[in-house]
């Protein structure tokens, strides 16, 4: 656990060493170059920021008012044909569209379940191996402002349910 | 899509909460949802500034290439038609991936999909790479996933670290099938237009 501890918390420091040091010894201009990319920076996210706010009031919406719930309840027969664990379908709902209402649920289902308990484990793989997909699309896309998407959400969500899938899977042939 | 998606989302769940009266509720996560994209937003900005910053220092130096070549082979099957400068961007991104800096992944993401944006010949449209990347970034691969490893581990699991293979195991093949399933409707796409 320390072991991971530290080699998680060493990336970002090593990775901005390494460029700075490469800069320094390639005798690269650092903080001009740094300022002109910062810059940009600015720009990228004030690009996004219109986009973020009408997703998160719609994903708010969707939560607060209650239907995400009906709904959950609505497709809950089904997975019991298909031997999908219920207690996960509200995570597997909610993470593609939302990431911080997902790690407040998969929070909720390790405590009502166990952490160590398999649907505490199955949360956390499912937590660990797929995004935030709609947020993903939304901010990818909006920055360059193109105004067809093809079929990349359809896909996209394709690769959420396999994700959901595989890890339920997973977690119940390593158990 | 959000032109879509976004009036099911409001629609839906404005009516809901009107009829099942949940309407207190409904009124404090507007504003909860606007502070939350704002304190996202902020975040973002320092971060956003913090890498795009680093990258350009890192895109006048040789390190990039050296990593870049490390990945040039996947990279080349993934992405068949790029020119070497998206191909640095999009190396960049996805090492910040595989390292768990997700706080780095999107700006250095944002930067290559301008610079494909660039490359690409119909501005409205998605340009077949620019599709790849999406999905590729839409899947996570990590080599430490910490969010869940801290999550767990507050939570006082016996082994916070035990889900750290059955995650390997499961984003490899989730990446794997999405890069397929894309491929495989870029295609079709293109017999479709034929």
């Amino acid at each position: 656990m320390q072991m991971v501890n530290f080699i998680s918390n060493l990336a970002m420091p090593l990775m901005i060493l390494i460029i700075v040091i490469y800069g320094v010894l390639e005798k690269v201009k650092i903080f001009d170059n740094f300022l002109e990319g910062a810059k940009e920076g600015i720009k990228i996210t004030m690009s996004i920021f219109p986009t973020l706010i009408g997703l998160f009031v719609a994903i708010g919406a969707l939560r607060s008012s209650g239907i995400l719930d009906l709904i959950i309840n609505f497709v809950t027969p089904l997975l019991n044909v298909v031997n999908f664990p219920k207690e996960i379908m509200p995570l597997a709902m909610l993470r593609p569209i939302s990431g911080s209402s997902s790690i407040a649920i998969a929070t909720d289902i390790m405590k009502n379940y166990g952490v160590d308990s398999q649907i505490g484990i199955i949360a956390s793989t499912i937590m660990g191996s797929t995004e935030t997909t709609l947020y993903t699309i939304a901010i990818y896309t909006s920055c360059i402002k193109v105004k067809k998407i093809r079929f990349v959400l359809g896909v996209a969500l394709l690769a959420d349910v396999i994700g959901i899938v595989t890890s339920v899977a997973v977690c119940r042939i390593m158990s | 899509m959000l032109n879509i998606v976004w009036p099911i989302f409001v629609i839906i769940s404005f009516s809901y909460g009107i009829f099942s009266g949940n309407l207190e509720n409904l009124n404090s996560s507007v504003f909860n949802s606007v502070n939350d994209a704002i304190n996202l937003t902020i975040s973002l900005l320092g971060t956003m500034c913090l890498w795009c910053g680093i990258m350009q220092i890192a895109n006048k130096t040789s390190v990039i290439d050296k990593l870049t070549k490390i990945l040039k082979p996947l990279i080349r099957i993934i992405f068949p038609k790029i020119n070497t400068k998206i191909e640095k961007e999009i190396s960049m991104n996805m090492i910040a991936n595989i390292l768990g800096l997700g706080n780095a992944a999107t700006p250095l993401g944002l930067k290559a999909m301008k610079s494909m944006q660039e490359e690409n010949p119909k501005k409205e449209i998605l340009s077949d790479s620019m599709l790849m990347f999406i999905i590729i970034n839409t899947a996570s691969i990590q080599i430490i996933p910490t969010t869940v490893i801290a999550i767990r581990n507050s939570m006082g699991s016996s082994n916070p670290t035990a889900i750290v293979v059955p995650i390997w195991i499961a984003s490899v093949i989730t990446a794997t099938a999405g890069i397929i399933i894309t491929k495989i409707f870029i295609k079709l796409d293109k017999k479709e237009k034929k």
